[in-house]
């Protein structure tokens, strides 16, 4: 009896398709495993695996005379990361990232102001493709853009000259540390460029967390007496705030791993990403380029960790 | 009511945002303009004169377009892996509730989180240790990890907005599984799928970091701009090359745009 009822309700299927299809819908674990198995296996094993493979070496050492790597436990190559001349590079680095992010702050935020509370329409899909083509253009061709502006004999300088205002560029050039030859091998030339580069995604996450903020709330705001600064104090700012650390994460993450902007555009001091690439290339001493990158790590770490405790990642 | 008045942005607004967009856009207009110079030696500004005879040059050069087809192949297979792989993902995570569900997205998007440095630092030291030559599929390898994440996004935001009474009415009209995803599902990510492989061939065509750390010898398109601006040698023919990749990247975004606009997810939020 029971037989015959539970093959009117569930007949059996003929075809190899359909009885695979109910095979699965009976054990959905085998579907699950079939459906994450693949991408699983490429992302824990080959990459989470090299990433641990790599991290490993960072506790290996190198020997001095041979130039081979010896494989045994070790914390010597961390002793060697923490010399003066590596801090230095790392402070720089930190410095850069921390000053790229706060002026990428203040740059993005009237954009995505703009585009979330006065933009409608086919205004605001404009907006959005504004943002959005230099964000995904080419990051080369873009790096490659400042080298013909920042050149000596590019347009910013015939810009200056056309104000008279050569003296001014040439009075900033002659600064100690932010100063150079010319823009193109400055920090200030590797602080633009930064910006350039990695401002673009810091105002969709602003954007999303501004379009949240209810109108009433301003309105609010304004009808007991507050000023068009004070709203944006004490009421725009702290909630839009989630915005800000959720597009500086990007910022700081990008800007502490790039090495090829300063290396283009910039004075021969190191940042991170250059000594690691230096350290695993020329020098062959994978053990301290792999310290290195754990540097970055570490840090990104303790700042995904704030983010989250400021509920950044409600904004992404 | 709102008055007209409350509508209206304020003039410092207006400009601050213009000067913003402007600082976006005006430094890839000038690579149009670089293109047509005819200074050969410097980046002189403004150009001595206009011509077009370097698309002329470029287009006879054999290395600009072996570096062109290799980043193609390589963008199009890594496309395909990761539309694979994304898509995979985005349906287990998005149609079934699993233990360690959480760890899966962050896993699929540490490719990117993390700098690019190290995630081609350790591949390379992977390679090294298991003995893998670099070639063609080692480029390969290293792109379609850090696609992956574009199409999972693109995948999983669709995934949400398809109600789950299609599928059990799919099912309840007798239906199996797979005439429900021919039928019913795949329809309905289609657009989304196709935005996000747009989006990580654009990705891999333009990528560098993770490519210095994998590839040998041979050089992807963003590879031979990179030599060009360490040591530049041709500057004309950079400077059109330069205009081309802007070109190319630019129609997928579009595309990816289009075909994702009346979704309530952003197509490339997080690249």
């Amino acid at each position: 009896m029971t037989i015959v009822a539970e093959s009117i309700i569930l007949p059996e299927r003929r075809s190899t398709a359909g009885r695979l299809s109910d095979f699965f819908w009976r054990h959905p674990h085998v579907l699950l495993a079939i459906l994450l198995g693949p991408p699983l296996l490429w992302l824990g094993l080959v990459y989470l695996g090299s990433l641990f493979a790599l991290l490993l070496q960072s506790f290996f050492s190198i020997d001095e005379f041979s130039g081979l790597i010896n494989y045994e436990f070790t914390l010597a190559t961390y002793r060697q990361l923490l010399t003066d001349a590596n801090l230095d590079i790392i402070l720089r680095t930190v410095t850069m990232a921390a000053l790229v992010t706060l002026v990428s702050a203040v740059i993005a935020f009237p954009i995505a102001y703009y585009a979330a509370r006065y933009a409608r329409g086919k205004w605001k899909a404009l907006f959005y493709l504004a943002v959005m083509l230099p964000l995904w253009s080419s990051y080369l061709v873009k790096v490659y853009a400042w080298k013909l502006i920042l050149a000596k004999e590019g347009i910013l300088t015939w810009f200056f000259e056309k104000l008279n205002l050569l003296w001014l560029l040439d009075a900033w050039l002659a600064l100690p540390l932010v100063g150079g030859n010319s823009l193109s091998v400055s920090y200030t030339g590797t602080f633009i460029v930064f910006v350039y580069v990695w401002m673009p995604f810091m105002i969709l996450p602003i954007q999303a967390a501004l379009e949240r903020v209810p109108q009433n709330l301003i309105e609010a705001s304004s009808d007991l007496g507050g000023t068009p600064a004070q709203t944006f104090r004490y009421v725009l700012f702290p909630l839009a705030l989630p915005g800000i650390v959720a597009g500086s994460i990007f910022t700081f993450s990008l800007t502490l791993g790039d090495y090829i902007i300063p290396q283009i555009v910039g004075s021969s001091r190191l940042f991170i990403g250059q000594a690691v690439y230096a350290q695993q290339g020329t020098a062959g001493n994978i053990p301290l380029a792999a310290a290195f990158t754990v540097v970055p790590i570490v840090i990104m770490g303790a700042y995904l960790w704030m983010a989250k405790r400021m509920g950044a990642f409600d904004a992404l | 009511m709102r008055s007209e008045k409350a509508n209206r942005a304020p003039l410092g607004l207006k400009i601050a945002a213009a000067v913003g967009l402007a600082f976006m856009h005006l430094p890839i207009l000038l690579i149009f303009l670089y293109a047509f110079t005819t200074e050969e030696k410097s980046y002189q500004f403004p150009p001595p004169g206009l011509t077009t005879q370097w698309f002329a040059v470029a287009w006879d050069r054999p290395d600009v377009w072996a570096a062109l087809t290799l980043s193609v192949k390589v963008a199009a297979i890594a496309t395909a892996a990761a539309l694979v792989l994304g898509t995979l993902c985005a349906a287990a995570v998005s149609q079934t509730r699993f233990f360690g569900r959480e760890t899966v997205s962050l896993l699929v998007i540490l490719p990117i989180a993390l700098p690019g440095i190290i995630t081609g630092i350790a591949l390379r030291s992977a390679f090294s240790m298991a003995d893998i030559p670099f070639s063609f599929w080692t480029i390969v390898l290293g792109h379609a990890t850090f696609c992956i994440v574009v199409v999972y996004n693109n995948a999983v935001a669709r995934f949400r907005r398809i109600s789950g009474s299609l599928i059990e009415a799919s099912m309840d009209l007798g239906a199996d599984g797979f005439q429900t995803f021919r039928y019913v599902i795949l329809p309905n990510i289609g657009t989304a799928l196709l935005a996000g492989g747009m989006l990580a061939f654009a990705l891999s065509f333009d990528e560098v970091i993770v490519t210095t750390f994998t590839a040998g010898q041979q050089s992807t398109l963003p590879i031979w701009m990179l030599e060009e601006l360490i040591r530049p040698r041709q500057r004309p023919v950079t400077n059109v090359v330069a205009m081309v990749v802007v070109i190319v990247t630019f129609l997928p975004i579009l595309g990816a745009y289009y075909l994702t606009r009346d979704g309530d997810q952003i197509a490339g939020a997080g690249k």
